[in-house]
């Protein structure tokens, strides 16, 4: 079996809410509640949900940009609560992240030398020189122009800049790569540029990634393991083949019929999942999906479904499956 | 008074049944050579350079383009909401019922809007007014063009929001936006464009903001809206998919310019331009997985410096010599299909020169 490189287990994370003259906490948004998943090495486990369902938040507690109340986060099974300075240092250069809008994921004032030698610069204290050879390294294996390292951001296209976030986020050797939505703020022609790119990345360096996306298409592309979330729980963990092909979890279910067609003439089963997300700040009782869900029975609001292994290597939390 | 707009009414069949003759019933919306440019210091931007379709009542055309191919400015132009004085509408007929909307003064064209045509943008926080309630802002078409009694006007406001499915409409009324979810909102800007029984929608990108599965309820209520009262719908989009969902026609749009035109399955099942051919194989799909995703290399030129002759050609995989020097002409492949490529242009071409 190979080894889990990251590893996140029984984590929570929830966010006070202030109300009233003295701002007391009148309630907890609980954004991630109770939620386990580990990336083995050179994996991509997409992480799918719509907005709210905390799947950013899930990312923040793995880049060491949020804590979390409960539970624990492993890299290559050490908790990160537990290193020292100089093992944190080489954690956050292990393990990167690319976010959504390149615009302002880059500094407008550096040039995209710097930008991407930054990483270098602060993790590894390496001379000058050795950082201009590696951002001409990394810019050359993102399909840059290594010239080009002079320029400004605002130079650059939009997927060019998803490029420089990328080549930032290998300058430093890092093992990992959480992308945040890293295809949705591109057009059309070349979003395929990119999701390629990071495929052939992986390919080449032995990456492991941690794809957070709401678009169900670039997931599947992607991909190996598949993990749906729903208002801060995991509902549906799956590998991707399997979760596409036949999904169990009514949520996966009503995702999947939601997802646009590529030809008019593909039609699927429509689930007409009614009403919106409830409001995490007071999620239904039992099973959080219950309000919304067509199959729902008596037995799933008294309940809450916990995420149950019902075949090798798929788990699913729903009552329907017992 | 009776006799009087008796004679108008027969005045005004003479004028459609003439344009019916050539093409079937009038089309609602026809767009004629449309240009609209800026002008800006650093060079004159074409954004829109000489577009045409046109829209018939109770159909959708799809308008696709990435970025910066015109597709919102075509839309802000039928409107004449283009932003001055940088842009301006230099050439073309916006004809709608036959009349030409770019000869109207201000005055006029005010009737128009949110009267006759309607336009839901992209993003519903930045469309209402975070500082009136929802009601109110439902309420302001209505108001404007007068066009329901004054005692009346809360109760049409409520079937409207009723219509677009707000839950407990009547105590919501008195909300402000941030007090709704992001598809809620959209559906009370849905509520506020149809709320004078518009014949033609113009959709800006309205699901791009939402989630999946609210976008697709959004659009499933856009559809029933659209079958009951028989309106037009102009659909802007850079999402294939809802293309290939809701619309009957489609126009690809690249660089201010419409480079195919076609009946929806058409399209997808027989993409001619090049670049729609592209746009269609990137469509990464959902139920297979293919080693490597097909993508358009390159990158949308620079409307304020395009290359001469077709502006696809730098990153088109099948360019001709010609395609660098003249812009294609406009080639019909069958009654509803037509393409802007040399590839197809050729023969065709020829013997449209011959005869002349």
């Amino acid at each position: 079996m190979p080894q889990a490189l990251l590893q996140v287990k029984n984590v929570k994370k929830y966010f006070p809410v202030a109300r009233g003259l003295l701002f007391a906490t009148s309630g907890w948004v609980k954004a991630v509640d109770d939620v386990s998943l580990t990336v083995e090495e050179n994996e991509t486990l997409g992480l799918v949900g719509e907005s709210g369902c905390g799947k950013t938040t899930l990312a923040k507690l793995i880049l060491l940009l949020e804590d979390p109340m409960a539970g624990e986060v492993l890299f290559r099974g050490r908790n990160l609560q537990e290193l020292s300075r100089g093992e944190m240092r080489q954690y956050r250069s292990a393990v990167q992240a690319v976010f959504q809008d390149p615009h302002s994921a880059l500094n407008p004032r550096m040039r995209i030398g710097e930008i991407i030698g930054e990483p270098l610069a602060v993790n590894h204290r390496l001379p000058k020189k050795a950082i201009q050879e590696r951002v001409a390294e990394v810019m050359e294996q993102v399909g840059l122009d290594p010239a080009y390292a002079r320029l400004y951001p605002h130079e650059f296209s939009g997927g060019q800049r998803q490029r420089i976030a990328a080549a930032r986020a290998l300058a430093s050797n890092s093992k990992a790569i959480v992308l945040d939505e890293p295809a949705a703020s591109l057009d059309v022609s070349i979003r395929g540029q990119i999701i390629n790119l990071f495929k052939d990345l992986q390919e080449k360096l032995g990456l492991s990634y941690l794809l957070i996306t709401h678009d169900l298409a670039v997931s599947r592309h992607l991909s190996h393991r598949v993990a749906v979330m729903y208002l801060g729980k995991i509902v549906e963990l799956a590998a991707a083949d399997p979760l596409y092909a036949e999904p169990l979890h009514p949520y996966t279910k009503a995702l999947l019929s939601a997802a646009l067609p590529s030809h008019p003439d593909e039609t699927r089963e429509e689930i007409d999942i009614s009403g919106e997300v409830p409001s995490p700040l007071d999620p239904p009782s039992g099973c959080r999906f219950r309000t919304r869900c067509p199959f729902a029975i008596e037995r799933c609001a008294e309940v809450e479904p916990p995420l149950k292994e019902v075949a090798p290597g798929r788990e699913v939390a729903c009552h329907l499956y017992p | 008074m009776e006799s009087g707009t008796g004679t108008r009414a027969e005045r005004g069949t003479p004028n459609v049944a003439g344009a019916g003759e050539r093409t079937g019933p009038a089309p609602l919306l026809q767009v004629e050579n449309l240009k609209t440019h800026f002008f800006t210091r650093w060079g004159v931007v074409k954004a829109v350079d000489g577009v045409s379709f046109s829209l018939r009542e109770g159909e959708t055309l799809g308008l696709v383009g990435e970025s910066g191919s015109g597709k919102s400015v075509t839309c802000l132009s039928i409107l004449r909401l283009v932003p001055k004085p940088a842009g301006r509408i230099v050439g073309g007929q916006i004809l709608f019922e036959g009349r030409d909307l770019l000869s109207l003064g201000e005055r006029e064209m005010r009737k128009y809007r949110g009267r006759q045509i309607s336009m839901i943008l992209q993003d519903p926080l930045t469309t209402l007014n975070p500082v009136f309630t929802i009601g109110a802002q439902v309420r302001e078409p209505l108001r404007i063009h007068r066009l329901v009694e004054r005692d009346s006007v809360k109760q049409r406001v409520l079937e409207l929001l009723r219509l677009v499915r707000i839950p407990a409409a009547e105590s919501r009324l008195e909300n402000y936006p941030h007090q709704f979810s992001g598809g809620m909102r959209q559906r009370v800007v849905g509520a506020a464009a149809i709320a004078c029984q518009p014949k033609l929608l113009i959709a800006d990108e309205p699901t791009t903001s939402l989630d999946v599965t609210i976008q697709a309820q959004y659009l499933r209520l856009l559809k029933e809206i659209q079958r009951r009262s028989k309106l037009a719908l102009l659909f802007v989009t850079h999402d294939l998919g809802i293309v290939a969902k809701i619309c009957d026609r489609v126009a690809v749009m690249y660089a201010g310019r419409i480079v195919e035109e076609a009946a929806v399955r058409e399209l997808f099942s027989a993409p001619a331009h090049p670049y729609s051919q592209g746009l269609l194989h990137s469509l990464p799909k959902l139920h297979q997985r293919i080693a490597r995703l097909p993508s358009i290399e390159g990158t949308p030129p620079l409307l304020s410096n395009l290359p001469p002759g077709c502006p696809f050609a730098p990153r088109c995989p099948k360019v001709m010599s010609i395609c660098r020097e003249q812009y294609p002409p406009k080639t019909p492949l069958t009654t509803s299909h037509q393409v802007v490529c040399w590839a197809y242009a050729k023969e065709s071409h020829a013997t449209s020169l011959a005869p002349s």
